[in-house]
């Protein structure tokens, strides 16, 4: 019963839901704009009616996924405030900053060039038009860039310093801060993610109008530009998932010994799969390389890294119960994230090969199927990888990590807001589940909806037989609506 | 250097509030009327059309002023954030369901009521609800010893000074929504004649109502201002008189929708002006009865390097930022016509 009052356990699964809902559209959008923008400039180069129809239609699912990110993401801005106010005095020197610039630098890009995207194709250039497609995308991994500035700070904490008093991390080296060791690695890895899942969206519409029949030529062209996106996003994450791994092994040996369910010190072996006994404190797996993850991390069999016992006994790590430590989740929720890399990487080479020796995946019932279904990898690979990286991070909200600066760490139940009670939470909590399932019903309809449209050349698509509908009403009752245009 | 810092920083956040405030108060001010100002799809296609390509952009404001306070007065964002909690909530849910409603309505005719809907309690409940938090960080709030939050959670936000607050701010969206409609609608359309209607006696009860906050406010805190700045509150008082007449006057007997409207945008930046005027160096007033003391730029600012960097952002960011504006109203000028009400 207890766990219905606790503040800090209903702020972890508010902050958690809201974070998922948000991250299930910040994808579509970053991994789409760069669909969206490619679509664009074929279409500045050729001036075909059928890559209009093409570009048309990226725009409009690309926008109606756009606004629902940016209203999820309004909430994770606020949130620190409302529900972590005491983790906010304590970062607020470090943290704020990279907030603060992402609004500025990215989301004002974005917003207004989104604004020229919507309803400037009759009032700009078409350069102006294609640029601006591309204006959104950079503004997206803009923001991307700072929200994992400071994401990754949290994770490995750098240049900054406790205060005299202890409580507050001060800045120190701005620099630093912002390039602070897990930030490179952990950015290529996200948005390569993020540009997986696009390809894999283009992929499922795509092969959808293969299985149904329609937009043969539109369905094949997506296909052609999703297979080639697919296969170099696919290929680079070896090398950013690596070294999101090493910059693990190096900093945040809890997360790696919960990733990899050690207890007690060991040579870490490779597990394919396996259940974490959180009683026994044993993997229970079918087989194991020995010494594989050893070998991953530093090249050879024998490395022994601590396992959680071990570090609960460190002064570091001593705030952790190892009994309540998530391992089980935090071991299946990475090792089901590298099972999904290998279903994406067969997918991207199943339908690169077929897509490019003749356009045979036209006829490929099951591979347009395997299209279809794409998605669900990249998807389950994206959430299950951060509940990896933020479960992998608990107890702590900011991480003490091994570089890290002395003293500048922060358990996740001291980051609360004192002033917030239990009863607001469930309020707020039912509130979000009953507001955000309300959105992604309305979502899906309106998705479900140009797709079923398809890209149709010439303005005849729903949207311009709708507000032309409206045009004479309008008209009608301003009797000069034609005069108004100055 | 970190007095100056401070300074600076205690006033870049009412600029980006009154960026906020001048620039979202239109187009939330548009999404109230929009029910009672629009009488059929047509005329509520205009409305979402004038405001379609920029109200992004000017939600934006809102971010950076709370992204702003959060790096620069910590304590001032965790205080304000958290003890308006279930506020700020409503706030955040209407800012939610009314960014999607443009893009669902246009792309679900199903829904539409649904998403008209959306659009108007999305817009009313920040129309509202940011008049009732100005009120409060003025007014004061009951806090603890570390600054939180010590009074009863939502209600005990609403008084009659914080509800004259929030009708004030209401006022004043709705006639900047007003004046920004009767720029956009169709010249000589009845779309435009209702927008201009509205939008004297909206001005009207937006200056009597500033009248009657003013002098509450000076019966409740005249005697804490900072004595220095008096001469600049007293101008910006007259200013926001001055400037609400001056808007009823060209919109009136000039018919010059543009000037009205600026003239509607310059009040709102000088009552901000004049909050920031009034409440220097205090970001939340504490009630009497707290017993932590009130929020300042001495308790609150950020280390003087993480103030530095910061200007060193915004000096890089805001040329940028204006310029995007530039771009983005000056593509959009003019008033919409039957071409613009195609979409993509």
């Amino acid at each position: 019963m207890e766990a219905f009052a606790d503040v800090a356990l209903l702020s972890r699964i508010q902050f958690a839901l809201t974070v998922a809902y948000h991250f299930l559209f910040v994808p579509l959008s970053i991994g789409l704009g760069l669909i969206l923008a490619i679509n664009e400039t074929r279409y500045y180069r050729t001036r075909k009616p059928e890559d209009a129809a093409a570009t048309k239609f990226w725009v409009k699912v690309f926008t109606a996924t756009f606004a629902i990110g940016v209203a999820t993401g309004i909430t994770m801005e606020f949130s620190f405030g409302t529900n972590w106010a005491n983790y906010s005095r304590f970062v607020g020197d470090i943290f704020g900053a990279p907030l603060a610039a992402e609004a500025l630098f990215a989301f004002f890009l974005e917003s207004v060039f989104l604004g020229v995207l919507l309803f400037g194709r009759k009032r700009v250039s078409p350069k102006f038009y294609m640029v601006s497609a591309w204006l959104v995308w950079a503004g997206s991994c803009l923001s991307a860039l700072w929200i994992l500035i400071a994401n990754s700070w949290m994770q490995t904490p750098a240049g900054g310093e406790l205060n005299a008093e202890g409580t507050e991390a001060v800045i120190t080296d701005f620099f630093a801060a912002a390039f602070n060791p897990s930030i490179f690695a952990r950015y290529t890895h996200t948005v390569d993610a993020l540009l997986i899942m696009g390809a894999f969206v283009a992929m499922a519409v795509a092969g959808w109008y293969m299985l149904k029949g329609r937009h043969a030529e539109f369905a094949m062209k997506t296909m052609r530009i999703a297979a080639v996106v697919g296969i170099v996003t696919s290929c680079a994450m070896i090398v950013f998932a690596h070294a999101s791994a090493v910059v693990v092994w190096e900093e945040q040996p809890t997360k790696l010994a919960m990733m990899e369910g050690m207890y007690d010190s060991e040579v870490p072996p490779l597990y394919a799969v396996g259940i974490v006994d959180e009683e026994t404190q044993e993997v229970i797996a079918p087989f194991a390389i020995p010494g594989g993850t050893s070998f991953l991390a530093t090249g050879n069999f024998e490395t022994e890294y601590p396992g959680l016992n071990e570090l609960a006994q460190t002064e570091e790590y001593g705030d952790m119960v190892v009994e309540d430590m998530p391992v089980n989740l935090v071991f299946q929720s990475y090792h089901l994230m590298v099972a999904m890399y290998g279903l994406i990487m067969l997918t991207s080479i199943l339908v690169l090969v077929f897509t490019f020796r003749g356009g045979r995946i036209a006829k490929m019932r099951w591979l347009q199927w395997a299209a279809v279904l794409s998605p669900i990898w990249p998807f389950i690979a994206i959430q299950t990888g951060w509940i990896t990286a933020e479960v992998g991070r608990q107890p702590w909200v900011v991480y003490p990590s091994v570089t890290g600066p002395e003293g500048v760490s922060l358990l996740t139940a001291d980051g609360i807001s004192m002033s917030v009670s239990a009863p607001e939470l469930w309020l707020t909590l039912a509130l979000f589940v009953l507001v955000y399932a309300v959105l992604l019903v309305g979502w899906a309809r309106v998705i479900g909806r140009f797709i079923k449209e398809g890209p149709v050349e010439g303005g005849d698509d729903v949207l311009d037989r709708q507000l032309d509908e409206a045009a004479p009403a309008a008209a009608a009752a301003g009797d000069a609506v034609e005069r108004g245009g100055e | 250097m970190f007095e100056f810092l401070s300074v600076l920083w205690f006033f870049l956040i009412f600029v980006l509030i009154a960026g906020y405030f001048v620039l979202d108060g239109f187009d939330l001010g548009v999404g109230v009327l929009s029910p009672f100002i629009a009488r059929n799809d047509g005329e509520r296609a205009v409305l979402r059309r004038a405001i379609g390509p920029v109200w992004d952009g000017n939600e934006v404001w809102l971010l950076t002023a709370g992204g702003a306070l959060f790096a620069a007065f910590p304590n001032a964002y965790a205080t304000t954030f958290s003890g308006f909690y279930l506020a700020v909530m409503l706030v955040l849910f209407g800012l939610i369901v009314r960014a999607v409603s443009f893009e669902f309505r246009a792309g679900d005719p199903g829904w539409a009521k649904l998403w008209d809907g959306c659009f108007f309690i999305g817009s009313l409940l920040p129309a509202l609800l940011l008049g009732v938090a100005v009120g409060n960080i003025f007014a004061g709030i009951p806090m603890d010893a570390i600054g939180d939050y010590a009074g009863v959670p939502l209600l005990g936000l609403v008084t009659p000074f914080t509800l004259l607050t929030g009708l004030l701010g209401l006022a004043m969206f709705l006639a900047a929504g007003a004046a920004w409609t009767a720029l956009k609608a169709p010249l000589g359309s009845e779309l435009r004649a209702r927008a201009v209607r509205l939008r004297v006696p909206l001005q009207v009860i937006a200056l009597a109502l500033f009248a009657v906050v003013s002098v509450y406010a000076l019966a409740i805190v005249g005697t804490e201002m900072d004595p220095a700045l008096s001469v600049l509150r007293w101008l910006f008082a007259a200013l926001v008189v001055v400037g609400l007449a001056a808007s009823v006057a060209v919109g009136r007997f000039r018919d010059d929708d543009l000037k009205a409207f600026l003239a509607q945008s310059a009040v709102m930046v000088a009552l901000v002006a004049l909050l920031a005027c009034s409440m220097f160096p205090v970001l939340v007033n504490a009630t009497p009865d707290s017993v932590g003391p009130a929020i300042t730029i001495f308790n609150a600012a950020s280390s003087e390097l993480s103030l530095t960097w910061m200007s060193i952002i915004l000096c890089i960011g805001l040329p940028l930022v204006l310029a995007y504006h530039v771009i983005i109203y000056r593509t959009f000028r003019g008033r919409v016509n039957s071409e613009d009400l195609t979409h993509y």
